[in-house]
């Protein structure tokens, strides 16, 4: 075994700013919607992270000075999801809490945001995490039902409000449900995923070989006991859930037969080529160095530059982890070839390869990113090892702990010192975290 | 995947309603696999007889190579121009034919091509990115089965009702057959555009491809190699029957197949719709209803009397004078849609529209709606939320018919600026004023505005009479001010007037004719002078109206007989429209400045309709009254006094129906050739442009100067001096009338 290239930094302390670590990090199990947390709110699921969390890291309470929660679909009795399971998971009453909100980048958001109070010196000690409950979605009245009734909140008489019901007519009664789409393109991701990998000319083979690719490679992390941030879960009513229930490895054959979900009848990116349906939370404690190593702890990561990236909402939407690599890179000062482990959210295995290919076009570059010559794709072996999204499920806004976790633990495992983060989020925002 | 597909290069090109390829050998590509592609493209434009011999030979060569070879299975069209599918119409090719039948013979020749490829035994596949227009649907409708982009560029339509003229190679028998009876005439007798997911609702295409972003390469080509991939993948299942061409039609299509397959529901539906086209056309245009001649041939009688029946009427209407006019407009439509002065030096990006009113609001939807940044100025904030109000409110129509999304609707909104002071103009490249029609208020904002705006910028002035020379008279730079006459309501009408004065520069007219183009408009550039063009053509007639009403014949008979003649809206209720105290105003002002020429009626009447309120629409009465939501709208009782006071004697010999007509066109003519002779208008092409697109001069004549040559210069002139023998000198026919009377072969379009 050749040894590896000299890095071209040794670290990337900055002078004058202050060191950020990862102490720990944890998640409940990943499952399908519909499942074992069928019947939770998202609450419930945030509390088990953090409770997790606790009980990993034996943190005091009173410690924590700031809770910081992502979620996506919003559960509106607890819009401030993080208050609410910060109280339920024993926090005291006297730590602030709030909820941020960013697609598929919410946890990510909610990490660098406890990174940005801590570098400001406002806090020392942050839990940030995300929560997704995809099993219960807010299905509205109708608007035209939603204004009848507030109407009639209002109406004084009897002949007032026997009028307003009168108006009431069947169409009155379709729900809104959510839909999984950009408001300003009113396309769902799926769709647009299609299109992407159809612009990259990547083909069905192509897609059902890295989902495959990945199931493989979360079982075989699953099967090994790699996946050390899963906390298990005692669900009220049922069983003990101790791990991720989405990984299925497949055959090419199997995976080959279903129809295509979203380009019909001719596109390429299906149910199993897709990340599923997820329900999960998860969580991290950040700390400043001074802080965790006075404590005693020893840092699992250290969160050292990230940036976020937005571009056309409806060609390029999923196309983040393009745009921002290179930029983090540089901003960090190192090149593609001091990564040892990469950990890119799939939310489609269309998209992932339509990102290598992108990021491996010089045309790309120079057309799209106002840059000199392609980055590069990440190499295989060094991406996604343990499994992905695709595989180990990916609830939404739980997501952007998990990447950050499994870098830090795959850093450990083989050895290595640098880890890049990224993930592509509707509205175009992508964002990248480098790890130690 | 490799690329083993043979690739046949196909130079094509169309001429209306004829599909007629070129065919170069050179371009057979090595081996054939199981596709074949064909690619359109119109690379030269050789000759026209020549073309059409060798096309159908040679495209039946073609065919005949994809069926000898084993190995070919099926085809795919597809253009390799992007943009266009099949588009361009050879208008030359019908105009060189001489006679009916040589155009009936084009349109068989076109019929049997199209035949061969329906007839194909190896599936054909139409691939349509961009528009596929007259003879390009009539090629795709051919083709066993259809996959478009949906794009907006990508629009599917039989345009050759607007010419006058009916799809002639095939069309008119297949798309019955095809979308069914009733939006098969929806969409011949209409000639609209067609966008392609409604196409594919309609059932006019199988399959739609999403447009794609930046991949590996540019959009626009990554999609047009995309839509490829799959027309092949569909064109290997077709030819190995793992895909049906066979459309599941909906319970309601199903339901009216059913309903027009009884004969007697069958008549029914002929008889309804060629009751409106009657109503629509009073039998100007000859077209529309050949085409409903057309289709009843082939659904009462077969096969071949509808072929037969199509290329035959084809033959016969390409020689209508009818559809002569309508090609000559199409022309000039054309030639208006190009800046003779070149590229301006500055492009504008930034402009300012002063005055928030109807057509104020109206510029600023136009401008912002193409990417301008436009700023919308008003002195009052009440004027102001009006004329937001009316841009939205223009826009969300859009929204509602889907061909705008909301988010879009927004993001173009957030380029307008609402506001009540010169804030901002620094940066303003153009200004239009829409303000009062009154030389001081004019004068006012002129040096408002030019106190505030940069070096560059244009100021132009919309008004429908004011000489512009006179508005510049206070400028600091009269180089830098042109007149922009739009027409109400302006995000409908078509036409631009640019109006230049003798101090003009080339530059300031190139930008203000590059802005109208933006803004999607039709453009004349005319000279200076009391009225311009066109509300100098309208003076006349309307005159002349005043003075049939006060000969005693009530409005609405002149309206009926004005939309006889095939004016869209009636000459009393055009006045009401435009509102009576601008005519008056109008009226008065070019009186003063062409004397006799411009009298006839009585402007006293226009003006104690004035003062009795009578305004026209916006009052609410004029010559007739207008009330909200109500659609027959009622004569104004309240004019007989006024019509009793100013009452004249009828003179029976120039009163039927005939001459009151002709007194209105003459008059309209007269004027215009005046312009021509004058030097206010440039050609004839765009005075033919402005009198249909701006004041709706029949399209069916073609225009003024069309209608000069059609009728004939002489018996023109001959009708004037009869009205000039009753009326006087108002009627007396200008020098450039009479020469080309003196001279037969002299023609205003060759």
């Amino acid at each position: 075994l050749a040894a590896p290239p000299p890095k071209s930094k040794k670290t990337l302390t900055k002078s004058g700013v202050k060191n950020i670590v990862v102490v720990e990090g944890v998640r409940i199990p990943f499952l399908q919607s519909g499942t074992s947390y069928a019947d939770l709110m998202p609450h419930d699921l945030a509390r088990a992270a953090l409770q997790g969390l606790l009980n990993r890291t034996s943190v005091p309470r009173e410690v924590v000075d700031y809770i910081v929660y992502g979620t996506v679909i919003q559960e509106v009795k607890t819009s401030n999801v993080a208050r609410e399971a910060a109280l339920g998971a024993g926090f005291s009453d006297k730590t602030p809490a709030h909820t941020v909100t960013m697609a598929c980048i919410s946890s990510n958001q909610a990490m660098t945001t406890g990174v940005g109070m801590i570098a400001a010196g406002q806090c020392d000690v942050v839990v940030a995490g995300g929560v997704e409950l995809m099993s219960d979605v807010p299905i509205r009245h109708s608007r035209k039902m939603r204004k009848t009734m507030l109407t009639l909140n209002r109406a004084k008489t009897l002949g007032q409000k026997l009028s307003l019901l009168s108006k009431i007519r069947p169409d009155y009664f379709a729900p809104e449900l959510p839909a999984v789409a950009e408001f300003s393109t009113s396309e769902t991701m799926g769709h647009s995923a299609d299109r992407l990998a159809a612009a990259f000319a990547v083909s069905r083979l192509e897609q059902d070989e890295y989902a495959l690719r990945s199931h493989t490679l979360a079982k075989k992390a699953q099967d090994g006991g790699l996946l050390l941030d899963v906390v298990p879960f005692k669900v009220p009513g049922k069983d003990t859930v101790t791990k991720d229930n989405g990984i299925r490895p497949s055959s090419m054959e199997q995976m080959g037969k279903l129809k295509p979900a979203f380009v019909k009848p001719y596109g390429t990116v299906t149910a199993a080529n897709s990340s599923f349906l997820t329900d999960g939370a998860s969580a991290v404690l950040l700390m400043s160095e001074e802080k965790a190593l006075a404590m005693g702890y020893k840092p699992k990561a250290y969160l050292r530059d990230f940036v976020y990236v937005s571009q056309d909402p409806k060609d390029q939407l999923l196309l983040g982890p393009t745009y921002a690599t290179p930029k983090v890179l540089e901003k960090a000062g190192l090149t593609m070839a001091d990564i040892d482990v990469f950990e890119f959210h799939e939310a489609f295995a269309g998209q992932i390869l339509a990102n290598l290919k992108a990021m491996d076009s010089d045309w790309f570059a120079q057309n799209y990113m106002g840059r000199k010559s392609k980055v590069g794709a990440p190499p295989l072996e060094k991406f996604n090892t343990w499994g992905g999204s695709l595989s180990l499920g990916h609830p939404f806004a739980a997501t952007g702990c998990r990447l950050v976790m499994t870098t830090a633990h795959s850093l450990k495992k083989e050895g290595g010192q640098y880890g890049l983060v990224a993930a592509c989020a509707a509205g175009g925002l992508p964002k990248c975290v480098l790890g130690p | 995947l490799k690329l083993c597909q043979a690739v046949v290069g196909l130079l094509g090109r169309f001429l209306v309603d004829l599909v007629l390829f070129f065919f170069s050998r050179s371009q057979i590509l090595k081996g054939w696999r199981a596709a074949a592609l064909i690619g359109l493209e119109n690379p030269f434009r050789p000759t026209v007889n020549t073309l059409s011999k060798q096309l159908s030979s040679e495209f039946t060569d073609i065919m005949n190579e994809i069926w000898a070879n084993e190995a070919v299975k099926s085809a795919v069209l597809i253009s390799s121009k992007p943009g266009s599918f099949i588009a361009g119409a050879d208008l030359d090719m019908i105009e060189a034919c001489k006679t009916s039948q040589e155009v009936a013979q084009l349109s068989q020749e076109g019929q049997k091509m199209l035949e061969k490829i329906e007839q194909s035994p190896k599936p054909v596949v139409a691939a349509i990115s961009g528009s596929c227009l007259g003879g390009g649907l009539e090629l795709a409708i051919a083709c066993h089965y259809r996959i478009a982009t949906k794009e907006k560029k990508t629009v599917l339509a039989t345009p050759e009702v607007l010419l006058g003229l009916l799809p002639g190679a095939g069309g008119t028998q297949r798309l019955p057959k095809m979308v069914g009876l009733p939006a098969a005439f929806d969409i011949m007798l209409t000639g609209r555009n067609i966008r392609a997911d409604r196409a594919k609702k309609m059932g006019l295409v199988d399959q739609l491809v999403d447009p794609l972003g930046p991949g590996v390469k540019s959009p626009e080509a990554r999609t047009i190699e995309y839509l490829e991939e799959v027309a092949i993948d569909f064109a290997r299942g077709l030819a190995n029957r793992t895909v049906s061409a066979k459309r599941s039609k909906g319970l309601m299509q199903k339901l009216t197949d059913y309903a027009m397959a009884v004969p007697f529901v069958r008549q029914q539906v002929y008889k309804t719709v060629e009751n409106k086209v009657r109503k629509q056309t009073k039998g100007l245009y000859p077209a529309p209803l050949k085409i409903i001649e057309t289709v009843k041939a082939g659904l009462d009688q077969g096969h071949d009397a509808g072929y037969l029946a199509e290329s035959q009427n084809f033959g016969q209407l390409a020689v209508t004078k009818e559809s002569k006019a309508l090609l000559g407009l199409y022309r000039g439509q054309v030639y208006c849609k190009k800046n003779k002065f070149g590229t301006p030096q500055q492009e504008v990006k930034t402009l300012a529209v002063l005055g928030a009113g109807l057509m104020g609001a109206g510029i600023a939807q136009v401008s912002v709606d193409k990417g301008l940044k436009t700023i919308l100025k008003d002195t009052a904030q009440q004027g102001l939320d009006r004329g937001q109000q009316q841009v939205f409110k223009g826009l969300n129509s859009k929204v509602k018919k889907k061909s705008l999304t909301s988010f879009e609707r927004d993001s173009i909104l957030s380029n307008l600026t609402g506001q009540l002071d010169y804030k901002g103009f620094e940066k303003a490249d153009m200004v239009i004023e829409a303000v009062f029609e009154d030389i001081n208020i004019k004068h006012k904002v002129l040096k408002e505005v030019e106190a505030v705006i940069p070096a560059h910028c244009v100021f132009a002035s919309n008004t429908s009479a004011l000489p512009i020379s006179q508005i510049a008279a206070v400028s600091k730079r009269p180089e830098k001010v042109i007149g922009m006459h739009y027409f109400s309501p302006v995000d409908r009408m078509q036409l631009l007037e640019i109006i230049t004065t003798d101090k003009t520069s080339q530059d300031t007219a190139a930008s203000a004719v590059a802005v109208g183009l933006k803004q999607g408009k039709i453009v004349i550039v005319v000279k200076d002078g009391p009225g311009f063009y066109t509300t100098r053509c309208l003076g006349p007639m309307l005159a002349e109206v005043v003075r049939v009403l006060q000969e005693g014949t009530d409005p609405k008979k002149i309206d009926a007989i004005s939309t006889a003649f095939g004016f869209p809206v009636g000459a009393a209720t055009l006045i009401d429209e435009v509102g009576v105290d601008v005519a008056t105003h109008v009226a008065e002002d070019l009186g003063k400045a062409f004397g006799e020429r411009f009298g006839g009626g009585s402007i006293e009447l226009f003006k104690l309709m004035v003062e009795k309120g009578f305004l026209g629409r916006k009052a609410g009465k004029g010559f007739y009254i207008y009330q909200e939501g109500v659609k027959n709208r009622s004569v104004n009782s309240g004019m007989d006094e006024i019509l009793a006071r100013f009452k004249l004697p009828a003179k029976p010999e120039v009163c039927t129906d005939e001459d009151i007509q002709m007194r209105l066109v003459t008059r309209f003519v007269n004027e215009a050739a005046m312009c021509l002779q004058e030097g206010i208008l440039s050609s004839p092409v765009e005075g033919d442009i402005g009198a249909v697109f701006g004041l709706g001069f029949p399209p069916c004549l073609g225009g003024p100067f069309r209608y000069v040559d059609s009728y004939g210069a002489k018996q023109l002139v001959d009708k004037l001096r009869k009205y000039e023998a009753v009326y006087g000198s108002q009627f007396t026919p200008c020098q450039l009338l009479l020469d080309y009377a003196n001279n037969p072969s002299k023609k205003f379009h060759q």
